[in-house]
């Protein structure tokens, strides 16, 4: 039996969040703004009530409209992080974390290293300390559940990876059911063992990072999790290969079975990127294009040649001279072209 | 038109609205040397109406805060049909003229009245006593309150409740540990007004419980009558309440300045509805 499930309907404002989720371990759920993410965590949290369904922690019942049971917020036992982290302004640190519970607020201030600031105003602290106090206050009240709203959405990139680091190994450590939800496919696939995605208040795949990039169910899906998609019409092969004809003109291969109307998924990573035609290599696919941009990140360069997006070393983006305005080639194998269904 | 005219016309124009304004306080200090001042409030008839103000504008004002507080929070909290129309009935009394809310207080509390007959049985009499003074000035002053204090409420922000309630804080908690201290310039903004307005009550007061020497004279009450009497120290009384107002503005700019976090900016705006 799964730690906390929620099984509920609420109805938003220009379509219904209909939600069928157990989380047991690090679960988050990720889709674009709008859809409905923070509602989840209200209706789970108890600050909104769905109009039908049940939400429960271990068995024991928080809503059960059908039974008309609904247990309020503060006798539920959650720890909500709010987005901008609701720190309550007019109070110290210590006395931030010591709301949520006197009986552990120095050993909390010990771990999240904020002991030196215990004094302090929310207003004085940078967003990472902000977001450490906004945890152990959360914990302090020695929740059964713990509950993310855009963990790192409020931080600067610089931050950002460093507290994401952080919070990887806290969740590790916590062994809590956790419930995150975010816009950034790249954080839910590194904090989370279990990512759902999230569209118009209906969940469309939920499974490991692995398997949503590996079988997408869907071209939103797809594109949600970094990939590039084409749209094409597939037809099987007699060499067990599937033939896919861009709109744009160009033929690929795929591995995958298909027929008909159909998104072709390939991720950055899974592109090489060349300045001559190969013809000996073992990538069957192979488009032409003009670079429209090479944008560094980090290690990498991300190179967009004509439809596709191509992630390669920086060393190697040098190598080849890639600039924008040139023309170069980006190929994929067969076996990494995911074909799913328009 | 020339530039240098046009200049001249809007530094003149801002220089007669300014004396203008305060002109009538500067007349009340040049009237009477100071000295004077402070002998004449040894009046027994100052004394009598200084205390009558200050017993009735505090009890007021304590029944304004104790009342319109809760009133208030589930105004700027809660959502639910027919909310407006109790938004208006709070504001209504702004509007009124004072000798109507008078009259009406005498329609409802009178011994002819809504409830004068009940009110005769418990042996009580209200118009013309202090409790009339005080009921005057509480439904003249509050709306100033109540409306202020909506706004500072609703100015607190929803994440900041919410998280206390998630925290473990229940309806009551959160209200004293977060609501209030957070709507705190605001509160404490709309009882100066509502203390100003309570202070300078005449309207009302003189319809629904007359001006009674010692019993239900307050300062204003008592300036009117001095006025054709003993204008001098009518001046002088004027003079106090200009004291008296200038502080409480002074505090209530304070009041308003002071605010303990950037989400929750209390102001004297209307509230929503």
């Amino acid at each position: 039996m799964a730690a906390l499930s929620a099984d509920f309907r609420l109805a938003l404002r220009s379509f219904e969040l209909s939600l069928a989720l157990d989380v047991e371990r690090v679960v988050a759920l990720v889709g674009p703004s709008g859809a409905g993410k923070t509602s989840v965590l209200r209706v789970i949290a108890g600050l909104t009530r769905p109009q039908a369904g049940q939400v429960g922690l271990n068995g024991e019942p928080w809503v059960d409209v059908e039974r008309g049971v609904f247990v309020p917020p503060d006798a539920r036992s959650v720890g909500l992080v709010f987005q901008e982290y609701a720190l309550f302004p007019h109070m110290s640190v210590r006395q931030n974390v010591a709301f949520g519970g006197k009986r552990r607020v120095d050993e909390l201030l010990e771990r999240f290293r904020i002991g030196k600031l215990a004094g302090a105003r929310p207003r004085e602290l940078s967003g990472g300390e902000r977001q450490r106090v906004a945890l152990a206050r959360a914990l302090a009240r020695d929740p059964g559940v713990l509950l993310l709203d855009e963990p790192l959405s409020a931080l600067d990139t610089h931050t950002k990876a460093a507290v994401r680091v952080e919070l990887e190994e806290l969740l590790d450590g916590l062994e809590l059911p956790t419930l995150i939800v975010t816009h950034d496919y790249e954080d839910a696939a590194a904090l989370a063992e279990t990512v759902g995605v999230l569209v118009d208040g209906t969940v469309r795949q939920i499974g490991t990072p692995d398997e949503l990039v590996a079988r997408p169910a869907d071209p939103f899906v797809a594109s949600f999790t970094g990939a590039n998609l084409m749209r094409g019409h597939a037809e099987p092969m007699e060499n067990g290969l599937t033939i896919v004809w861009l709109e744009a003109g160009e033929v690929v291969y795929s591995t995958d079975e298909a027929r008909g109307a159909v998104g072709v998924v390939v991720y950055p990573w899974d592109v090489a990127v060349g300045r001559l035609q190969i013809t000996d290599g073992s990538a069957l696919n192979l488009l032409a294009g003009q670079v429209s941009s090479v944008v560094p990140i980090g290690n990498r360069v991300r190179v967009r040649i004509g439809p596709l997006t191509a992630e390669v070393t920086a060393a190697s983006a040098e190598k080849l001279e890639l600039a924008r305005g040139g023309t170069a080639y980006a190929s994929f194998k067969a076996t990494g072209t995911r074909l799913v269904p328009l | 038109m020339q530039r240098w005219l046009q200049g001249a016309l809007f530094f003149g124009a801002s220089v007669v609205a300014l004396l203008f304004l305060a002109l009538p306080v500067i007349a009340i200090f040049t009237r009477v040397p100071p000295g004077r001042l402070v002998h004449l409030l040894s009046n027994p008839v100052v004394r009598d109406a200084l205390v009558v103000s200050l017993k009735s504008t505090a009890i007021a004002e304590a029944l304004i805060l104790l009342f319109g507080t809760p009133l208030a929070y589930l105004l700027a909290t809660r959502r639910f049909h027919g909310r407006a129309l109790l938004i208006t009935i709070v504001e209504l009394p702004l509007v009124l003229p004072p000798a109507v809310a008078g009259i009406g207080l005498f329609a409802a509390f009178g011994r002819s009245g809504l409830f004068g007959s009940t009110l005769d049985a418990l042996g009580l009499d209200i118009p013309f006593t202090l409790t009339a003074v005080v009921l005057a000035i509480t439904l003249v002053a509050s709306p100033l309150y109540v409306r202020t204090a909506i706004a500072a409420f609703e100015a607190v922000d929803r994440d900041l409740v919410a998280a206390s309630r998630t925290l473990g804080a229940g309806p009551a908690r959160t209200f004293f540990r977060v609501a209030f201290p957070l709507a705190g310039g605001g509160l404490a903004a709309g009882a100066a007004l509502a203390f100003a307005r309570a202070l300078g009550e005449f309207g009302a007061t003189i319809m629904f419980a007359g001006s009674l020497r010692g019993v239900t004279q307050t300062l204003p009450l008592a300036i009117y009558e001095q006025f054709s009497l003993d204008f001098d120290t009518a001046i002088a009384m004027g003079a106090l309440l200009v004291v008296v107002s200038l502080a409480l503005l002074l505090s209530l700019k304070l009041a308003l300045s002071w605010q303990p976090s950037r989400q929750t900016s209390a102001s004297l705006s209307a509230p929503s509805s």
